[in-house]
Formats: C-alpha cells, structure tokens, sequence
C-alpha cells in the first residue's frame, strides 16, 4: 500500500501540475480543473479550515456565514449559509472553484452559471483526511506537504489520547448536539474522538450517527460525563428526572462555549483541538471513584 | 386607493399592477448584493452582464411567475370552496410537496450512487410529484369533487398526515432536516431561466381555463344549488378546475419552496380594490399575487444586504400584517356607519 502511495506521489511530481487536475467529489462528479484555483469560495465551515490548514486561506474570496477561523479570515465577504447560498455574492465574487457540502443547496444552479463546484462532506475521521487529500490536489498543494498536515493532526489527536490518566479511561460519555435531544452516537465524527480517547459512549453506533433520542434512555443509561454546549445546558437540569442522574447530582458535566462547541461538531483539521477539549472534560470530570469502586467490587 | 365606496374599475387595476411588476421587475435587475454598479457595468463586464441577465432578471420574473401562480390558485380555491380562509395549500399539496422533498433526500441525499437519477427528478421534481400525488389523495379519499365540505376535510386530513410523514422522516434522518428547512421556508434564489420559462408557460394555461371557467365560479358563488339550476356542468368544470389548481400551486412549490400567504392574501387585496366577478378576478389575483412576492423578493434582497432574508419569511409577515391592517379597518368603518 505505501509503496503504491509512494509511487503515486512520485508519477504525480514527474507529471506535474501544469496538467489539468480531475477530481471525483462527494456527489460522484468527475470535477476538471484546468489550472490551479486562485479565487475560492468555501460555504462549509470544514471546507474553509481544511483550505486554511493547508496554508492556501489567501486563496479564499468569500465564505459562509458560519465560518469563523481562522480569524484572517474575518474580513471576508459573507456569501450566505448552506441552505440559503447568496448566488449572486458568489458569482459576483468571480471565483473559479467553489467548495460546498453535497447536503447544501445551489451547486446545480452554481454549475449552470458556470461555476467550477467541488461537493464535499467530511463526515468522519478517514473523512476528514480524504477531503484534505481532494482539497489539497484541487489547490495544487504537493501530496507530501497535504500529508504532513494530517500527520500533525494525527499527532496531536494521539497525544491528547496519551494525555487522560489510565484510570479515567473507560468513562461513559452522554454528549448532546441538539437540545431536541439529539446526541452524538459511536459512528459520529464526535463518537469517533471519544472513542480515541478511550471513553465509551452510551448511543451505540446502530442508531446512526445524530440519533434523537427519547430523554428518558439517558437516565437509565446513567452516563458517567455528560458534554454539552453552553445554550442546551441551561434547559437540560429542568428535564424531568434529569436532576437525580448521577452525572447531573456529581456536577459531571462539562458546558462548551460556543467556540468550542464550533470545534467539537467539525470534521475538519481542528480535529486535535477538539480531541485535547475532550481529554481535558474526562480528566477533569472522571469520576475515579467508580473504577475504584469496579476493582473492588470485582470477585 | 380610493374610497371605500367607489372601487377601482378592473381595468385600471391591472394596468397599475402591470405597471408595477414591470418597474418592480426592472428594479430587480438592478438589486442584489452590488447594488446598481453591476448594471452600469454590465455592458462590458462579463461577471456584471452574467448577474444582471443570468441571476437577477430570471429571478425577478420568476418570482412574479410564482407569486402570480399562487395568486390565482388562492382565487380558484376561494371561488371554488366559497370560502375566504380557501388558500391554495388547502387540497395538501403543501405537505405533499414537503413528503417528496423529505423522502428525496432521505432516499438519495447521502447516497452517491442515486445522483444521476437525482439530477434528472431533482427536488423540484420530487415536490412537484408530491405536491399532485397529494391533491389525488385527497379527492381520493372525498371521493370525488361533489361535496366541497368533503373534499376540504380531506384537504386537511391528507395536510396534516402526509406533513406527521415528512416530519418524522426528517427526525429519523436529521441530515435531511437542513434541506428541509430551506424548502419549508421558500426562497426565490434558486430560480434560473429554465424555471422561469416553466412558470410562465403553465401560468399561461392555468389562467386561460380558469378564465374560461370562471362563469362557473360566478355562480357558483350564488350557492351549489343555484349553480345547478342554472344547467352548469358543475362536477366535471370542477374537476378541472381542481387539476388547475393542483398544477399552478404544485409548479410554484416546486421552484420556490413552501411560500406563505401569497394565495391567501392576493384575492383579498383585489377585493379590497375592486368588485368585480371571477374572469377579473383570476386575472388581477394573479397579477396581484406576482406583485406581492416581487415586492417581497425585492425587499428580502435590499433589506440587509449584502445577506438575504428567506423570501417566504417576508411574506408572511408582511401579507400577514396587511391582510390583519385590512380587516381592522374595515371593522371600524362599518362601525362607524
């Protein structure tokens, strides 16, 4: 396998990028790119971290309205979110690719216009290397700068793992995206962290990956760590029942900012950074006592 | 507007509302996220020439071709069921459309292999589809056109069950919830010249029946019983009408989304400007109904930009606070006589 890589990677620096790049994206589209993009729009928060990571944010002209890092991107225009794009911002803009996710609307109106649209959807770790990859080919970064990138996070996503106690690995974890409640099962993006982390998750991977479910299944289920976001903490201690959890009684709970929030529920490269907030949740919240009490109990 | 006691004539009516839709349309051309730069610069530049002709004219007509679709099936359902709270939403085709919107992204949105048939159907064919599948749910279940109170009963029934489906696919796959969302709110920016030439074309042949039916409208207005008496073909005229119906405000939800109160509030805002029977009536609905929703289209786009307010958002708050305007003050003119 690596030597096929590695010869892959040697045919594509002899080739050269001069030649027109075909990419097949998350739609299934064969996407050609003639030359290089120098003018991108990116209407996933992902997309515009995974261009920036690989050093190429000045090539960025415009992005969502729910991109918010780096902060160099700040001052640049805001062309709409994924459901509701700004067509005209977009076109205005003159960019010669457009990164979207496949779930967002308007790539077939973008193409008609005569847009050159990449479709992505990181929706998992492999995920989040593989559009990196696409990415970087698409901007014209060489594969072995793409792939330091993700050995760094890959690094870093390690070291976070190697940082929780051995003692506190083990820990049940609830952790809720969405107030309705939906919550982060084993197969998510988020579940796949935790599960590097060593934490075990409460939603099995069977009921998808964001499946909502019925507040009571947490109770019984008694998590060890609850995480969630700042704006659903306030609404979960007035949940019938929910005050008796014991996660809830221990003050186990770890509330994320916003910002932090934004980090935790994106597959893109700030997937280490996501990773170091969680270990810091288990090492701070774990609740010792019960492995402890497991040896102990143990016959 | 004039008096309460002297109506507009017709005529002059949808000269105005003509003349409207054409500024308005020309304003839109020269509306959007650059402003007015984009349309002095269009001659030369390419990027400025493909905003104002490619984007923003099919946009604005569109927009009119939609509202103008809505319009006039909120006439034929109001003279249809003799009902001012008649909206063209009524027969389910709202839901319907939804369903065919929620079961087109559960079934093909995550997977890649359905992508070929995807772009042919599309969303739009997908609400389309729901939208008339809807419509013959419901007559199914009337059992025919005969009894209005049958059919509106089954309108709703079929409203409210096929909307249960659509919201529980979109709970089941929260994916689909994003999509869904965008649909349910309506917006007119996705509209290419495609679409626009769709519109028109079966806005064309649902204003000409409707204006070729519209004596039956007249007396049927009279009650069901006079409209028979007077030796109309009243269950087949009705069928037709009913199809009317299904196919303008289907071909409207499938372009533009879910767009609220366009249907509702455009036969009585030419009410309020004219008494007048149904062969001007469908027509100035109609134009009515254009107008509204360019104006709205219009104002989403000036409102905050370079951003955007969802098109169906405006309309119902602003058709809502008209129509609520209207009926208080009408109140208080007949209280005061």
């Amino acid at each position: 396998m690596l030597k096929r890589i590695l010869a892959f990677c040697a045919l594509w620096l002899i080739v050269g990028a001069a030649q027109a790049v075909v990419l097949r994206d998350d739609r299934q589209v064969d996407v050609t790119l003639a030359k290089p993009p120098q003018r991108i729009v990116s209407l996933l928060p992902s997309l515009t971290e995974t261009v920036c990571a690989l050093g190429q944010c000045q090539k960025l002209v415009g992005v969502d309205r729910y991109s918010n890092w780096p902060e160099s991107i700040a001052k640049l225009p805001r062309m709409g979110g994924g459901i509701d794009p700004n067509i005209e911002s977009v076109v205005a803009a003159k960019p010669d690719l457009v990164l979207m996710a496949t779930s967002a609307r308007g790539a077939e109106r973008f193409a008609s216009l005569g847009l050159t649209v990449l479709a992505l959807e990181p929706r998992s770790h492999a995920d989040v290397q593989r559009v990196m990859r696409i990415v970087a080919q698409a901007l014209d970064v060489p594969v072995p700068e793409s792939d330091r990138v993700w050995r760094h996070i890959e690094a870093a996503v390690n070291a976070a793992a190697q940082s929780i106690p051995a003692q506190v690995k083990g820990q049940r974890v609830y952790f809720e995206v969405s107030r309705a409640p939906y919550g982060a099962s084993e197969s998510s993006f988020i579940g796949e962290t935790l599960q590097r982390l060593g934490a075990r998750n409460i939603l099995p991977a069977s009921l998808g990956p964001f499946p909502k479910i019925n507040p009571e299944f947490v109770v019984r289920a008694q998590p060890d760590i609850i995480m969630v976001g700042d704006s659903n903490f306030a609404d979960m201690t007035t949940r019938p029942g929910w005050q008796n959890m014991r996660a809830m009684r221990t003050q186990r709970v770890c509330h994320f900012r916003p910002e932090e929030s934004d980090v935790l529920v994106r597959a893109g490269p700030r997937m280490a950074e996501a990773a170091r907030l969680m270990a810091k949740c288990l090492t701070d919240k774990a609740d010792t006592s019960k492995a402890n009490d497991q040896t102990k109990g143990r016959p | 507007m004039t008096t309460h006691g002297a109506p507009w004539s017709s005529a002059w009516v949808a000269l105005s509302l003509l003349v409207l839709c054409l500024f308005g349309i020309a304003l839109g051309s020269a509306v959007g996220s650059t402003g007015f730069e984009s349309w002095l610069r269009a001659m030369h530049d390419e990027t400025a020439w493909q905003i104002v002709w490619d984007i923003r004219l099919p946009r604005s007509l569109g927009a009119c071709a939609a509202g103008a679709l809505l319009g006039l099936a909120g006439a034929l359902a109001q003279g249809l069921f003799r009902n001012p709270l008649a909206d063209p939403y009524l027969l389910g085709s709202a839901s319907g459309a939804s369903l065919g919107v929620a079961v087109a992204l559960a079934l093909f949105g995550g997977n890649p292999f359905a992508t070929e048939f995807l772009t042919r159907l599309g969303l739009t064919g997908a609400a389309f589809v729901g939208a008339v599948l809807a419509v013959l749910l419901t007559l199914l279940l009337a059992r025919g056109v005969q009894h209005t109170l049958r059919l509106l009963l089954a309108g709703v029934i079929v409203g409210v069950v096929l909307g249960a489906l659509a919201s529980l696919i979109a709970l089941m796959r929260p994916d689909v919830l994003q999509g869904m969302q965008g649909f349910l709110l309506g917006s007119t920016s996705f509209i290419g010249w495609n679409a626009c030439v769709l519109m028109l074309l079966v806005l064309l042949v649902c204003l000409a029946m409707a204006f070729a039916l519209s004596r039956v409208l007249d007396a049927l207005s009279l009650g069901e019983s006079t409209a028979l008496s007077l030796g109309l073909p009243l269950a087949p005229v009705r069928v037709v009408l009913v199809c009317v119906l299904a196919l303008a405000t289907g071909t409207a939800v499938a372009q533009t989304g879910l767009v609220a109160f366009v249907g509702l509030a455009a036969p009585h805002l030419v009410r309020s400007l004219v008494k007048t029977q149904h062969n001007w009536m469908v027509l100035l609905s109609a134009m009515m109904g254009g107008f509204l929703l360019l104006a709205a289209d219009l104002l989403a786009r000036m409102w905050l930009s370079p951003q955007e307010v969802p098109v169906g958002v405006l309309t119902a708050v602003l058709g809502g606070g008209y129509l609520l305007w209207l009926m208080y003050r009408s109140q208080t003119m007949r209280g005061q006589r």
